[in-house]
């Protein structure tokens, strides 16, 4: 039980000091409004314009952000391929285990056209147009 | 460094699948290079197609008696006699529900624009819906066709998500009352993704159990472990929950009749049969390949929501005015009947294949007597729509004597009266479940007789609203600005055909497919 105590301190010290800065900042802060800072936080940048009473929005940011994770998770996948590809040599150059060779290549490459198709119709339908 | 070895993959055995989803891609790409114009007319041939063409692979496995009795894909997939009988039985229903699809004025022309706008009157006024829904079905019946047959709970993850996110967005595609066709999407969606975290939670939990995902390696976890771990529990409650839902079984059936009232009519159709008949084909491998030896455990809390569910679904579909709304209602009463079959699968190898034979033989009569339920509702219209309020259908034999003698004829078959093809489904399934109960060491001999005679009284009550509405289409007096039978087009002619078809015919052959349900029941699943 010994070993929790430093990790119990720690969760401790974490939270009152989280507590703590939360607390003190509205009595020690300065305030000086201005429209910038009443505005909605978008990443430092111009709000995306909400219409009044309602209606469509531009969802250029989620289109950007989905697009991303799918490349995202492409490139993690690539990466034990590529290491399994190649049979794997010992220290004299011997293999001593096949690598995933043709299969692999056409496999991988089968998974990167269907990637690339979603990411044809986005670009198509003008998901990668900004404005 | 430990290598991967390269896996073999049985392209031949999972060919359906290939060509489905195949398919689904081209109808992407289709979407993204195709003109407007010409999208319809390239999507429609390319998706009955490829449908007909994985139907046509599933038979060629049957025929040549190349039923495979491994898993296939490095264990990922079991395609094995009550899989492809699932495939085949979702391709044709899902074949018939893309006719249905076709018909003009079922989707809306830009889902994003807000009801009402300017927006969408100019999207209305240029024409057509949104030719996206050809992929999406195409996605998600290639999901329909792998939840069944996964063979780990994590590909049945990834199918379940794959059947249900175009679905979510499907639902909300409804030309008409469009507030409603957004509500019943949000609903699903949330829902759907909380049963979804269920799941998967549960399926944490139990290879925190068995340390394995792979369903036969957790009945064999199962058969050598400590039965009662709370690892164990929670992670069967929490599946069970996940699984439930998706069939609609009370007390999770709380989406079905918003859902099913508010999507595109030929879209409630495809989730009333093809999502039903996948999603009970996975909860019997879950249950029976993956929790077999644990059937103590299990078979009374499904002996209770059987009986809840038939009981719920029964009773508050009496209190229904809309005929959408109904028909979910008896969709959840079937899931109740269908489960009863669930419980049966137990005991000895004969046993089992007699009740595996029954559940399927009901999925694949009640799933084509749904379609053409739906494909009837869709041609009763009010000038803002589909006629859905039951006071509209009131004389309709009088003005339409074919098309409500149709209707009452599938109502009929919904009941189970003989004669019809529902009678032989109900009749296998309660003949299986009282079956299971006489058999030897079975701890749930007399309960099995008692949720029958739940199931029959259910059914009689059933029948009551069944038969009210056939009253209320031929007895009344039809009021004189009733609504307009719309001309049906040539597939929706088809499909009601066929569905008239099959529920004739199986009522009066049942062997028919009764003897396919066999030969496919009789190689149970690969366990």
């Amino acid at each position: 039980m010994d070993l929790y105590v430093p990790i119990l301190v720690l969760a401790v010290l974490a939270g009152g000091f989280a507590i703590f800065s939360v607390a003190i900042a509205p009595f020690t802060g300065p305030k000086r409004w201005n429209r910038a800072k009443l505005d909605a936080y978008e990443c430092g940048i111009e709000p995306t314009p909400q219409p009044v009473g309602g209606g469509r929005f531009p969802l250029k940011y989620m289109v950007t952000a989905m697009l991303f994770i799918v490349f995202d998770i492409e490139i993690i996948f690539l990466y034990p391929w590529a290491v399994s590809f190649a049979p794997e040599l010992n220290d004299a150059g011997q293999a001593i285990a096949p690598g995933l060779g043709l299969f692999a290549l056409v496999e991988m490459l089968l998974f990167i056209v269907t990637v690339l198709a979603a990411y044809a119709y986005v670009w198509r339908r003008k998901g990668l147009d900004w404005d | 460094m430990n290598s991967i070895p390269a896996p073999t993959i049985e392209y031949g055995t999972l060919a359906p699948l290939l060509v489905v989803f195949g398919a689904a891609i081209i109808g992407v790409l289709v979407e993204a290079f195709a003109p407007r114009y010409l999208r319809k007319a390239i999507h429609v041939p390319l998706t009955l197609l490829s449908l007909a063409g994985a139907f046509a692979l599933v038979l060629v496995q049957v025929l040549r008696g190349q039923v495979s009795t491994t898993a296939s894909a490095v264990g990922a997939l079991a395609v094995d006699g009550p899989s492809l009988f699932i495939w085949g039985v979702i391709l044709v229903l899902s074949f018939v529900c893309v006719l249905l699809i076709n018909d003009e004025g079922h989707f809306v022309a830009s889902a994003a624009a807000v009801p009402g706008s300017a927006d969408e009157e100019e999207a209305e006024s240029a024409g057509g819906g949104h030719t996206e829904v050809y992929p999406l079905v195409l996605f998600a019946v290639g999901g329909m066709l792998l939840f069944p047959a996964s063979h780990d709970l994590l590909m049945m993850f990834v199918a379940l998500e794959v059947m249900s996110l175009p679905l979510y967005l499907l639902c909300g595609l409804a030309r008409r009352r469009r507030l409603l066709s957004q509500e019943a999407s949000m609903k699903y969606f949330l829902l759907g993704a909380f049963s979804s975290a269920f799941f998967l939670y549960g399926t944490a939990m139990i290879y925190g159990y068995a340390g394995t995902v792979s369903l036969p390696g957790i009945n064999q976890a199962l058969a050598r472990g400590a039965a009662l771990d709370p690892l164990l529990m929670i992670g069967l409650a929490m599946l069970g929950v996940g699984l439930m839902f998706k069939i609609g079984a009370a007390p999770f059936q709380a989406w079905k009749p918003d859902v099913y009232q508010g999507a595109p009519t030929p879209i409630t159709a495809l989730m009333a049969s093809g999502t039903l008949v996948a999603a009970v084909g996975a909860v019997l491998r879950v249950f029976w390949v993956g929790l077999g030896n644990l059937d103590w455990n299990w078979r009374p809390v499904i002996w209770g929501v059987a009986a809840l569910t038939m009981i719920v679904g029964s009773i508050l579909a009496i209190t229904q005015t809309d005929i959408k709304r109904m028909l979910a209602y008896s969709s959840i009463a079937h899931a109740g009947f269908l489960l009863v079959g669930v419980m049966a699968t137990f005991g000895t190898a004969e046993q089992n294949a007699s009740s595996l034979k029954a559940i399927l033989f009901y999925l694949a009569v009640y799933g084509i007597t749904t379609v053409g339920a739906f494909a009837v509702v869709t041609l009763v219209r009010d000038p803002g729509g589909e006629a859905g309020h039951l006071s509209r259908w009131a004389g309709l034999g009088k003005r339409a004597p074919m098309l409500a003698g149709v209707f009452a004829f599938f109502l009929l078959a919904f009941a189970g009266i003989p004669l019809t093809s529902g009678f032989f489904g109900k009749y296998a399934v309660f003949a299986a479940a009282l079956d299971s109960g006489t058999q030897p060491g079975d701890s749930m001999g007399g309960w099995m007789a008692a949720l029958v005679v739940v199931g029959v009284v259910a059914s009689a009550i059933a029948a009551f609203f069944y038969v009210r509405v056939i009253v209320l289409m031929f007895f009344s007096e039809p009021s004189a600005d009733g609504p307009a039978i719309a001309v049906p087009s040539m597939g929706t002619v088809t499909v009601i055909a066929v569905s008239l078809l099959v529920t004739v015919g199986v009522g009066l052959y049942p062997e028919s497919v009764l003897g396919v349900a066999d030969d496919a029941a009789r190689s149970l699943f690969i366990r």
